[in-house]
């Protein structure tokens, strides 16, 4: 069987030869081994699954908004209505709210899908009462898969979450983008003979991203924000380990006895995110400059000016 | 039971009031509506009072910022970093471990555990930020000729501030600050899920949202109940910000005010 992919690969092995009997130790010898514990490393390593969300989930929002805003554009109007609802609807709403709801409901969706064609012979309803009953080999996952199977999954379900959320508040802010490419642009392709599809992806699509840029970059600020909410979806993240860690522990039970350490760790968590947001805000800042670079706006005139 | 009695029993559930035990079986729509709409209570509590004082701390935070003196403005430029750079989720559970704390060692402290207030001061906290830097751009962007106006009739001091740089602070903000507004009751969702208990079971819209949904195992209705009594809320809010926003602008020519459309407004 595989190590499981996101709990802790726990070992009593310790990484100093020092740590056998940490009663005996005192300061910083005491805190090299406590931070180096078993249960320290899968912390550590919960923050490798807050980065990997939002390398998934940018990418992926981002073809949501697309996809969305492209819908909402649509001159067919149940095309347009369907994405206009879905920003509206989205937006509408908190967004804890919709994490919440969209955990189970995508669950039990798939799982509902693959029941109608994997048991179609089933008669009884898939809602009795407070139950809700698929036959065992549409079980998501199924229930013989290892450990690691299930932690992906529960993974994968609150990556197309956020990509669910995040999508509607994206769509929004490329509509707008699309809208605020002029239109003499447009009207040169469409003088010049380009089809609609070649004007769209020739023209309108390379120029929109300036325009956009302000409202992506501060929708990834909101993103980075709202990846603690990972916890309340049953994955083992920062915020799981942080309260695990920081909780207190009597002699009975650990090795490294201590009382309740929670402000320190949601102290270094809360570090750890102005370190993100600060870092994302410098790359936002060397983007713009070089998006602004030879476009009809005000920050590509700069550069021009400032070139000649 | 009927819906009446249901009302009766669970409308004022949230703060403690009518039939003490929770539904167990059988849930009804009507149950649903009426906990869910019970427990928005607290969301609109905690809006409203977040609101009320985050407004006046954010306008002192934003001329704090503005100001020329660095001994102002580096502490209030820090106050906002940290309160924006940091997720809400994350400033919660810090905030109570360390409220925890202070109750553990000073007392006459205990009533900060509890969520009617210790949530309440840290969603003051962030919203004060967010405001702050929402007024600081407004300061900003004050026409140049009101100011000058003001300096040509010899208008100085806390009189030009009343009369010429808060009104248009307030009517360039306003847009943005009720976008703030809305995200804030949205926020206030957060509370029970972040650090800060639930006592008897009185909590906000989301929780008893959640429990219906744990207990029923089917999302399809208390979340579309709970997406519903927000949804009137964000109206409600937008109502009452236009309301406000309008009597700001009510000196311009009327041609510039162009209404936004209606779903512009309601969904940002």
């Amino acid at each position: 069987m595989r190590a499981p992919l996101f709990s802790n690969g726990q070992t009593a092995r310790a990484m100093f030869s020092y740590c056998t009997d940490p009663s005996t130790l005192e300061g910083l010898s005491w805190l090299s081994c406590y931070l180096t514990t078993g249960k320290h490393m899968a912390f550590y390593q919960s923050f490798g699954i807050v980065l990997v969300l939002l390398a998934i989930t940018a990418p992926v929002a981002l073809m949501f908004g697309f996809a969305g805003a492209t819908a909402a554009r649509s001159r067919i109007w149940p095309i347009s209505l369907l994405g206009k609802s879905y920003t509206a609807i989205v937006r509408g709403v908190p967004d804890i709210a919709f994490f919440m709801f969209f955990v189970i409901a995508l669950d039990q969706g798939f799982e509902y899908l693959r029941h109608k064609v994997k048991c179609s012979d089933w008669s009884e309803p898939v809602r009795q009462g407070n139950d809700f009953v698929v036959c065992a080999q549409a079980k998501l996952p199924l229930s013989t898969s290892p450990q690691w199977v299930h932690e992906t999954y529960g993974f994968a379900l609150a990556v197309l979450t956020f990509a669910i959320v995040f999508g509607a508040f994206a769509a929004n802010v490329l509509f707008g983008a699309m809208k605020a490419v002029p239109r003499a642009q447009l009207e040169t392709a469409e003088a010049y003979g380009m089809s609609t599809r070649q004007t769209f992806w020739r023209i309108m699509v390379p120029q929109m991203w300036v325009y956009a840029l302000p409202g992506l970059s501060n929708l990834w600020m909101i993103l980075i924000k709202a990846t603690p909410l990972l916890f309340l979806l049953g994955v083992e993240d920062i915020v799981y380990w942080a309260r695990e860690l920081g909780a207190t522990k009597s002699a009975k039970f650990t090795d490294f006895p201590h009382g309740n350490w929670n402000a320190y760790y949601f102290g270094g968590l809360l570090v750890f995110y102005l370190l993100l947001t600060s870092i994302s805000e410098r790359v936002y800042k060397r983007l713009s400059l070089r998006l602004s670079h030879g476009q009809a706006t005000a920050a590509g005139e700069a550069q021009r000016k400032a070139a000649t | 039971m009927s819906c009446v009695q249901t009302i009766q029993d669970y409308a004022f559930r949230s703060i403690g009031l009518g039939e003490r035990l929770l539904p167990r079986e059988d849930y009804t729509l009507c149950e649903q509506f009426t906990l869910i709409g019970s427990g928005m209570i607290w969301n609109i509590y905690f809006g409203l009072v977040a609101i009320l004082f985050g407004f006046f701390a954010a306008t002192g935070l934003a001329i704090a910022k503005n100001s020329g003196s660095a001994k102002l403005r580096k502490p209030a430029e820090f106050f906002i970093y940290i309160f924006r750079g940091s997720p809400l989720f994350i400033q919660m559970f810090f905030a109570y471990a360390v409220f925890l704390s202070i109750k553990q060692s000073v007392p006459g402290f205990s009533l900060l555990t509890s969520a009617w207030l210790g949530a309440a001061i840290v969603l003051f906290l962030n919203t004060t930020a967010y405001s702050a830097e929402i007024f600081y751009g407004a300061l900003q962007s004050i026409p140049k000729g009101d100011l000058e106006a003001a300096d040509a009739y010899g208008i100085t001091g806390w009189t030009r501030f009343k009369r010429i740089v808060w009104p248009s602070m307030m009517r360039l903000a306003w847009p943005a600050y009720t976008n703030e507004a809305i995200f804030l009751f949205h926020a206030t969702a957060l509370v029970y899920f972040s650090g800060f208990p639930v006592w008897q079971q009185r909590g906000d819209a989301l929780y008893y949202a959640s429990y219906f949904a744990d207990k029923t195992f089917n999302p399809f209705v208390p979340y579309p109940i709970l997406a519903f009594y927000f949804i009137l809320l964000t109206l409600a809010v937008i109502t009452i910000f236009g309301r406000i926003g309008k009597h700001l602008n009510r000196h311009l020519p009327q041609a510039v005010l162009r209404r936004p459309s209606f779903m512009r407004t309601l969904f940002r």
